[in-house]
């Protein structure tokens, strides 16, 4: 008897300091509903893994697709300075992330296109050893990725 | 205040193709001095390019961007003369504002 009231309790403490959080965030702007263009979320490059940034992300299962073009050297020979091009001839590409999977943060860089900006991007990426690097599209609303090994002589991080 | 970008835009075929180069160190946190101390982390966050009043890219780095990091990317619009706008922030909260006229 005791116990059940207890838990009960318990829980309303709970939902009601949820609530608390969710009106503080809110009131401090840190909730932007209506924002024009999402962003991923922070957490995502503080991942460890390819599986946990991917759903930081939000990305569930992304399909490949033949329409995304990645350009990455066969061998880098300084892991860093890995030039990394991903263009690609989808529809409406809304956001491309640049991946390293056997990174310590596997992901490296999103980007956000407005409409009118087209689908490619250059930069370049540091990378700790060989490892595939993952270049995942967004395209109305849908995930598609590709990947392709990078084969590291002298790694990029940690020096 | 970080040190200044270079910046290149260029139109073709109404096609404008923006070049970037910061000047950033982009330290993961990860890497130790010769005498074992870690470098603290100090990477650029977020890019953000305006063409006029218009955001054309918005970037997220994370601490794998290399130092001194290179962006390209092209938008659909813009004439000789119209100005593009670029600026990052780090996790430092610094900040850089460098602004590109877009040649022929």
């Amino acid at each position: 008897m005791n116990r059940e009231i207890n838990l009960d309790r318990r829980t309303t403490l709970k939902a009601g300091g949820g609530m608390g959080l969710l009106a503080l965030f809110g009131s401090l702007g840190l909730l932007k509903p209506g924002m024009a263009m999402a962003e991923v979320d922070k957490k995502a490059f503080a991942a460890k893994t390819m599986d946990e940034a991917l759903s930081a992300m939000g990305v569930i299962l992304p399909g490949s697709s033949d329409l995304i073009q990645l350009n990455v050297p066969e061998i880098a020979e300084n892991g860093a300075i890995v030039p990394v091009v991903v263009s690609s001839t989808l529809v409406n590409v809304e956001q491309i992330s640049i991946l390293a999977d056997q990174n310590p943060n596997p992901l490296a860089a999103n980007f956000t296109f407005p409409e009118g900006t087209e689908g490619m991007v250059t930069t370049r990426i540091k990378m700790a050893k060989t490892s595939h690097v993952i270049a995942l599209v967004k395209a109305d609303g849908k995930f598609y990725k590709v990947m392709k090994e990078v084969k590291v002589t002298a790694g990029g991080c940690g020096g | 205040m970080g040190n200044p970008m270079k910046i290149r835009a260029s139109v073709k075929d109404g096609v404008t193709e923006v070049k970037i180069l910061m000047q950033h160190a982009m330290e993961t946190g990860l890497r130790k001095e010769a005498d074992g101390t870690v470098v603290p982390a100090w990477y650029i966050t977020d890019v953000k390019a305006l063409h006029k009043e218009k955001v054309v890219l918005l970037a997220q780095f994370g601490q794998s961007v290399s130092k001194n990091p290179y962006l390209s990317f092209r938008f659909k619009g813009g004439v000789v003369g119209d100005k593009v706008t670029i600026s990052w922030v780090d996790n430092t909260n610094d900040t850089r504002t460098d602004t590109a006229e877009i040649t022929a």
